[in-house]
């Protein structure tokens, strides 16, 4: 009989969307039972499950099973991998291993222009001056005790997906592909109740946030009434004080925009009437297009999706298989998500997991029965404001192969007729 | 946001603004002597440049002391980015991004070496010397003659060789945002 731990019901799962139901997947998994268990060890059973003992002390904090391999990598830009960690611009979330929608703390992607700080937040002082009517300095203590806001939101690198710009690895997982990308729960201070302390002049609709790392990385941020409504200065990640690597002790949180735009180790907010033209908004996080113009201020970050299983370098059966990965957008919620298993000839709808939250990464299934022939799957998501994933072809025939940054087309993993999984372009 | 912390929120704001001594109470005013030991921003149009002054020869020197481990003896070359060259190459396969052929202003240059360079001390040169290694960079890429010097009012006034080659996203083109309100 099938092992009950490999029944993919998902509790959490919208039963009014297509996709998943025990019945279905009982039924399904009568007829190709042999499939499955197919590979288990022979002679399984019980008896062989050893006795219960008593276990280790009470602790501190927790610690991951000594049998759970998972890790970011460190990778420097599209093609340099495995390089030393000194030479690491980035490290990738490790998507393939990871379940629902909420990343660890640890695992959360990282990138940095200068190295991680070592702040004191007893020294650390965040400047709110310019076209105010009162610049003030604010430390953590005064910001933890100011009215706060909690909201699981993802952070997305530009950079992520870059790999796949120019050709495909074929030794890529999915980590490697899409792993700068990651969902935590924020906590912290509105942006809003900051402008009002300080007495922001109405014609200043532009900010400096501004990093306490040696880079001093700066970004100007306009001020729309959604990031007047959104933004905020937090402190806290998943529940605890933010980690050194994500900003300890405060970042500011721009839902739905690029990576960087989300200061970490924040120590200045600077109010002005037009943008200051930084390095990182002009020579870096700009995107060349195929004529040698490059596209500035393109700070929203695209509808997405990604297949995280089966996914690149993993091996597959024929029979059942659940299909699942993420989708994200930063226009807002992810409306629908859509598989093809069939190189992008067919769509299926797929079931999207509960919670279904603005800006923040949705989790998605969908059953497949490998029948054991090459083929190609893709997933394609929809925002509720209507936007679309390109397909890879009209993306690189819009935007051409020199973007470097704000990839977000079509993902397909193709699958061999031994069930390698594979990244290629389309 | 939903409409309950939304609510919440007004209420704290409304709360803060309604009592100017429970505005005090977050924060502390900021003393414009400290404001100006953090306000290194610099704009295209020049404010925020401090004085100073440096010439192209002194900064060839600098550049030898400072930079050259990393970006090569002549801006080429080095373990990190490369600093001159590529103009003619941003619309090829293989484009070259660099300060000559990439970037559109030199106030630009001269804000990210005062905050973020040398990589290993940001910050310890400098205003004169960061003027002077800004005008050598400019002079390995044709932008300057040997005998230039800059200073904040000439450095605000170079048009760079890439200074139209960047588009806004329509979305938040700072030409139009905000205008039609």
């Amino acid at each position: 009989m099938t092992n009950q731990s490999d029944i993919p019901v998902e509790e959490r799962g919208n039963p009014g969307q297509s996709g998943l139901s025990r019945r279905n997947f009982i039924a399904a998994s009568t007829g190709l039972a042999g499939s499955i268990v197919a590979g288990r060890a022979a002679a399984d059973s019980l008896a062989d499950v050893p006795p219960r003992e008593v276990g280790a002390d009470l602790g501190g904090h927790s610690e991951r099973s000594k049998y759970v391999k998972i890790s970011r990598i460190p990778e420097a830009g599209p093609g340099k991998r495995n390089v030393d960690p000194s030479d690491a611009i980035n490290s990738k979330t490790p998507l393939d291993k990871l379940f629902g929608s909420i990343t660890p703390s640890d695992l959360h992607y990282e990138r940095s222009h200068s190295g991680v700080p070592d702040l004191d937040p007893v020294k650390h002082r965040l400047l709110v001056h310019g076209m105010v009517r009162k610049p003030l300095v604010f430390n953590v203590d005064d910001l933890k005790a100011m009215p706060s806001v909690s909201r699981v939101v993802f952070i997305e690198c530009t950079g992520n997906g870059w790999e796949n710009w120019k050709k495909a690895d074929e030794n890529l997982t999915v980590q490697n592909t899409h792993g700068l990308v990651s969902t935590n729960e924020w906590t912290g201070v509105p942006l809003k109740l900051l402008i009002e302390l300080v007495g922001k002049d109405r014609g200043s609709n532009w900010m400096l946030a501004e990093g306490g790392d040696a880079a001093g990385v700066a970004r100007s941020i306009p001020l729309t009434d959604e990031i007047l409504n959104e933004a905020f200065v937090a402190y806290g990640q998943n529940g605890e004080p933010l980690r050194p690597a994500h900003g300890f002790p405060i970042r500011l949180i721009m839902p739905g925009f690029e990576g960087n735009l989300n200061i970490k180790w924040l120590r200045r907010l600077k109010f002005g009437d037009r943008p200051w033209m930084t390095r990182w908004e002009t020579a870096r996080y700009t995107q060349l297009e195929a004529n040698g113009k490059a596209i500035q201020f393109q700070l929203r970050m695209e509808t997405n999706s990604v297949i995280t299983s089966p996914s690149g370098t993993m091996m597959i059966k024929p029979g059942y298989q659940r299909i699942t990965g993420l989708a994200w957008s930063g226009h807002g919620k992810i409306a629908k998500v859509e598989i093809s298993t069939d190189d992008a000839k067919s769509w299926k709808e797929a079931q999207l997991n509960l919670p279904v939250l603005p800006k923040a990464q949705t989790r998605f299934q969908m059953d497949w029965i490998w029948d054991g022939k090459p083929t190609k799957i893709v997933s394609r998501s929809t925002d509720d404001k209507g936007n679309v994933q390109p397909d890879r072809k009209s993306f690189i025939a819009a935007t051409g192969t020199n973007a470097l940054f704000h990839y977000n087309a079509l993902q397909t993993w193709s699958v061999d007729e031994i069930g390698r999984v594979r990244n290629v372009l389309d | 946001m939903s409409s309950t912390s939304k609510a919440l929120l007004t209420g704290a704001i409304a709360l803060a603004l309604g009592s100017p001594v429970l505005a005090y109470d977050f924060g502390r005013p900021a003393t414009p002597g400290e404001t100006a030991l953090w306000d290194i921003d610099v704009r295209p149009d020049g404010k925020g440049l401090p004085p100073g002054s440096g010439t192209v020869a002194h900064g060839q020197q600098v550049f030898a002391d400072n930079c050259a481990a990393c970006h090569g003896d002549n801006g080429v070359g080095g373990i990190k980015d490369r600093l001159v060259g590529g103009q003619g190459t941003l619309a090829s396969d293989a484009p070259v991004k660099t300060v000559g052929s990439f970037w559109p202003y030199a106030t630009t240059l001269f804000d990210y070496i005062h905050r973020a360079m040398p990589y290993q001390a940001p910050g310890s040169l400098s205003n004169d010397d960061t003027y002077a290694v800004a005008a050598y960079i400019l002079h390995l890429n044709g932008i300057l003659p040997a005998d230039g010097r800059l200073d904040r009012d000439s450095l605000s006034e170079i048009k760079m060789p890439n200074r139209d080659g960047f588009v806004p996203e329509p979305e938040f083109d700072p030409a139009k945002l905000f205008r039609t309100k």
